[in-house]
């Protein structure tokens, strides 16, 4: 990547991370999270850790944070090796974990009672960072008495009171409406450009491409299963940044089609599901809706993604999936930061009802190796049943239990939806029994 | 196969009701105790020549003892369902009727289960004179009587905290009432009313034990059990048919929970009203064998089926069926003033009759030590639950971190709370009278032998599901040693802790009177309290006494939940809420 910026020259290294992997035992062999990492923070800069959910972009801020250790790699914090929390590394939580038992005041001041500041010093650094933070007037109360975005404020002011050198912050905007989310961004960034934090550096972990782009001076893009880092974006333009900006534009699109092509990044050639393969719970209705709409007014067709992801309102986790089984299953077609209909995809959209399900039935038996497995297994049986089990069990050689029981429901839901086989939850057993056709 | 999940809260610990009908509810309860032994007092000859089973200690009678216990217990459950399911409607769905049933269901709890039993043997025995029938049926009240209540509140509350959008659907498809009570109602309060089950069934044992075998006055009462063995193997000194009532005991806890309770737990998993998945589902083998099994589901279909044909009909009768209707013409509110004159009337009535029938044995003076003995009592309690608390409360907690162990310990646990401590009393009797020890001080401890696993689990229970995000945060700003307990462990478990102080609280009035007064065989210890005093005016057979000594512990036990429990829930309900 060229440096050629107009940032000024990152300051003294901070973090340095080199070669961190970070897997689970599984079976015998080792099953990678997270798979050689390398990272350095520096004064002066925030930092973007982007990826999709799977990418293990949460577990590399709790390496960092000292709350769980890597399986290996070197880590190092202001020069020296981590051992356990390190002290000035503080953290805002996506789900705010504010105590509520205690009040907002309380709340901030935890954190300088453990350093053992004196209860006179204590208030008064708690309330000149509720001050900062425009939480003044809510000092007494309780976090259940306050709106998200006021939550997340304290948040923000019991990280800061403690005057961290590294603020870490887990998808800290997802939890709020947008609105909300923006104004908390733009309040943030001000007080970063106008060098009123005491913090040296911001990691930020989110799977929202804008919001990387919009915060960050360098984004990291990581890769699913296991995570690694695909691609170090630096982001030249100045706070505070304008949207619509054709430049910020093209930066966006050119992500989004990082991140949907990163999979195919060794060939050109699109890679067929195999069994194994984990698949992530997309509801039928999603698909329908999405090809529907892109049948539609205005995109006819075709659609940039970011440009649909606003219209229809869906995170990328939730376009994601859904407009990558469409491209698996031939109904759409993934192409540089854009999807298309494809002919399958038209002749499902002006189909009834019930052709939309023998059309689908048909692309999952072609495309989805695990249902069309799970098919042919009951047509051999005797009494056309099988256990779960019987299926859960393979998966799990290839896969974590978690990700084994969502592939296996998400084959479940679209086998019905197809019915191509039915299933019964409480006896666990897959059959034949009430589809049309089977013999 | 274990749950860690939160438990249900039990169903007493939250009422949200008024109280001040609980002045009419407290002489009306007490009165209806003294009715139905005095009546029939009269008809209390033909009980002399009732045949009881000699008891033998030989091991091999103890299948068949437990056997025979076991089928008192089922049927005791079967008698509480059964009430449950008319008492709870009925207070949920006619609001006149809720102003009295609910705060009596409220006393009724708090009455302590043995102090039924000896009022009820009379009435059962006269009942069906001369026969053990009379005496199984007095069992079988007194175990009824220690689950009843508690699911009554459960399928009560469920009741009235129906959706609305359920309830509304019930009406736009015009289900009559019957089918409305088995799809909606029922269905609805399964998952609450079932853990309430499981719940009352671990006390239950205790009392089952209690009440095989019964002396009042000079009548005893023996049925064939585990219970009458363990008071045969008192009289006789047996320390080693002790030990094999124990084992016995272990086992019929097992299968109770492997055959009955995990398989209905597990099967009422599909009441839960929550579209998500539980991250954890209650599993059961038992229930798997049934389900996956197509020659059991074969035997099954006709019962299911006949149970379908009952809840489809549309029933000719009507069950009350406006919830709380807004609006109230003149005409109901007259009737509602008269209703509430009437049951004011029916209070002080059975208030003076009350104090009729106990003054006329018991002077002024004897009521007050009756009060003082329960001031012992409650101190007792207090310190008791404290204790236990101080231990159980940093164990829970250390426990509950840390999964694996927890997995481990909290079945044991649950089970310890089930086991009826009754049946290890007599080995601490043996060491006090061996020791000469002081009985006021060494007695303490049987009061909670049995309730203190309630705390245990829950707080298990509660640092399991202690949330991540919260330990990060807490690992993250360095919180650590005595802050840590004050300002992020003590608070989150409270909730849970309260729930299991709650219970243990209970069991222990309630086991005060077996364990304030105990024997091994000629030799009878005592301490000091009104446990001692209700066991020892039972065994007199002194009634004027033993319904001052119930009332009086009722009366302690209906404000020790108000004065101490109640706000306590109450904090831990408005102020602790995690969300």
């Amino acid at each position: 990547m060229p440096n050629d910026t107009h940032q000024p020259i990152a300051g003294k290294e901070i973090f340095s991370l080199a070669n961190v992997s970070r897997g689970f035992r599984k079976g015998g062999d080792e099953r990678q999270v997270l798979d050689g990492v390398n990272l350095q923070l520096h004064e002066g800069e925030i930092v973007g850790m982007l990826g999709r959910s799977g990418s293990g972009k949460s577990t590399l801020l709790r390496i960092i944070a000292g709350l769980i250790q890597p399986s290996s790699g070197d880590i190092r914090y202001l020069g020296q090796p981590l051992e356990g929390p390190p002290e000035g590394v503080a953290m805002v939580f996506q789900t705010f974990a504010l105590f509520p038992w205690l009040t907002v005041m309380q709340n901030v001041e935890a954190g300088l009672e453990a350093l053992g500041v004196e209860p006179k010093e204590r208030r008064k650094r708690a309330l000149a960072a509720i001050d900062l933070i425009g939480l003044d007037g809510f000092e007494n109360a309780y976090p259940r008495e306050l709106s998200g975005g006021m939550r997340q404020r304290v948040g923000f002011a019991r990280a800061l009171v403690v005057n961290p050198t590294l603020l870490l912050m887990d998808e800290p905007f997802s939890a709020l409406d947008v609105l909300t989310a923006e104004t908390l961004r733009t309040d943030l960034l001000d007080l970063w450009s106008q060098r009123q934090l005491p913090i040296k550096s911001i990691l930020i972990v989110t799977h929202n491409i804008e919001e990387a782009v919009f915060m960050c001076d360098r984004i990291l893009v990581l890769s699913s299963n296991p995570g690694r880092v695909v691609a170090e974006i630096k982001v030249p333009f100045p706070h505070r940044r304008n949207r619509l900006d054709p430049a910020f534009r093209k930066m966006v699109d050119d992500i989004y089609a990082l991140m949907t092509s990163r999979r195919n990044a060794h060939t050109t050639q699109k890679m067929p599901l195999e069994l194994s393969s984990p698949l992530h719970e997309v509801s039928t209705n999603l698909m329908a809706g999405l090809l529907e709409a892109l049948a539609g007014q205005p995109y006819n067709g075709r659609a940039d993604l970011p440009e649909i992801a606003q219209t229809l309102l869906l995170e990328v986790d939730d376009l994601f999936p859904v407009a990558e089984i469409l491209d698996q299953l031939g109904f759409a077609e993934l192409k540089e930061g854009d999807i298309l209909l494809t002919t399958a995809g038209k002749r499902f959209v002006d189909a009834s009802t019930q052709e939309r399900k023998v059309l689908f039935a048909e692309h999952l038996l072609r495309h989805v190796p695990l249902a069309a497995k799970i098919r042919a297994v009951l047509q051999e049986r005797r009494g056309q049943r099988a256990p779960r089990v019987r299926f859960e069990q393979e998966l799990e050689d290839s896969m974590s239990d978690d990700l084994a029981q969502e592939t296996l429901e998400t084959a479940i839901n679209w086998g019905r939806y197809a019915e191509i086989f039915s299933y019964n939850d409480h006896t666990e057993t897959f059959s034949l029994e009430d589809v049309e056709g089977a013999t | 196969m274990t749950r860690v999940a939160r438990p249900f809260i039990p169903a007493t610990a939250r009422r949200l009701l008024p109280n001040r009908w609980d002045f009419i509810a407290f002489p009306l309860i007490i009165g209806f105790l003294m009715v139905s032994s005095s009546g029939i007092r009269q008809t209390w000859a033909p009980l002399a020549d009732l045949q009881t089973e000699i008891i033998s200690l030989d091991p091999a009678n103890l299948p068949e003892y437990a056997l025979r216990t076991t089928l008192r217990m089922l049927a005791a459950m079967v008698a509480s369902l059964l009430f449950t399911l008319i008492y709870g409607t009925l207070a949920a769905k006619s609001r006149r009727a809720e102003k009295l049933l609910v705060p009596m269901l409220d006393i009724l709890q708090s009455v302590p289960v043995l102090g039924y039993i000896s009022f009820t043997v009379t009435f059962f025995l006269a009942l069906f004179p001369g026969r053990v029938l009379g005496a199984e049926c007095a069992a079988i009240f007194a175990i009824f009587t220690s689950q009843a209540w508690n699911m009554t509140f459960s399928f009560y509350q469920s009741m009235r905290t129906q959706p609305r959008d359920l309830a509304e659907v019930a009406v736009n498809l015009r289900l009559s009432p019957w089918q409305r009570f088995w799809k909606l109602d029922v269905p609805y309060s399964m998952p609450g009313l079932i853990w309430n089950m499981m719940m009352s069934m671990s006390g239950g044992w205790f009392f089952v034990v209690a009440s095989e075998a019964i002396t009042v006055g000079d009548k005893t009462v023996t049925l064939p059990g585990i219970g009458s063995y363990l008071a045969t193997a008192i009289v006789q000194r047996d320390l080693h048919a002790v030990g094999w009532v124990i084992l016995a005991m272990v086992v019929v806890i097992v299968i109770y929970d492997q055959f009955l309770f995990r398989p209905m737990v597990a099967w009422s998993d599909k009441f839960r009203l929550e579209d998500t998945v539980a991250q954890a589902a209650p599993e059961s083998w038992v229930l798997n064998l049934i389900q996956r099994t197509r020659a059991i589901q074969y035997l099954l279909r006709p019962f299911g089926k006949l149970l379908r044909t009952v809840a489809r009909m549309r029933m000719p009768f009507s069950l009350p069926a406006a919830i709380h209707s807004e609006s109230r013409t003149p005409l109901s509110r007259v009737i509602d003033w008269l209703w509430a004159a009437l049951l004011v009337a029916m209070g002080l009535v059975a208030a003076w009759k009350i104090c009729a029938f106990v003054l006329a044995e018991v002077g002024l003076s004897e009521i007050l030590h009756v009060f003082g003995l329960g001031l012992i009592t409650l101190l007792r309690v207090v310190l008791l639950i404290a204790i236990a608390s101080v231990v159980w409360v940093p164990l829970g907690v250390l426990i509950g971190l840390r999964p694996k162990l927890a997995e481990r310990i909290q079945p044991l646990a649950q089970f310890l709370a089930a086991f009826p401590a009754n049946l290890l009393f007599p080995i601490f009797v043996v060491a006090i009278v061996h020791f000469h020890a002081n009985p006021d001080i060494w007695l303490s401890p049987l009061i909670v032998l049995g309730t203190q696993w309630y705390i245990l689990f829950n707080v298990i229970a509660g640092a399991t599901t202690f949330p991540n995000d919260f330990k990060e945060a807490a690992t993250n700003f360095r919180i650590r040693g005595w802050q840590w307990w004050r300002q992020i462990m003590l608070p989150g478990i409270f909730p849970y802790y309260v729930t299991g102080a709650i219970t243990a609280s209970g069991g222990a009035w309630n086991a005060s009177i077996v364990s304030e007064y105990v024997q091994w065989g000629d030799d009878k210890l005592a301490a000091h309290g009104l446990g001692a005093y209700i066991a020892q005016t039972t065994a007199a057979g002194d009634y004027p006494r033993i319904l001052l000594g119930i009332a009086v512990m009722a009366l302690f036990v209906v404000l020790f939940n108000r004065l101490l429990w109640r706000p306590m829930y109450a904090i831990a309900e408005n102020k602790l809420r995690l969300n």
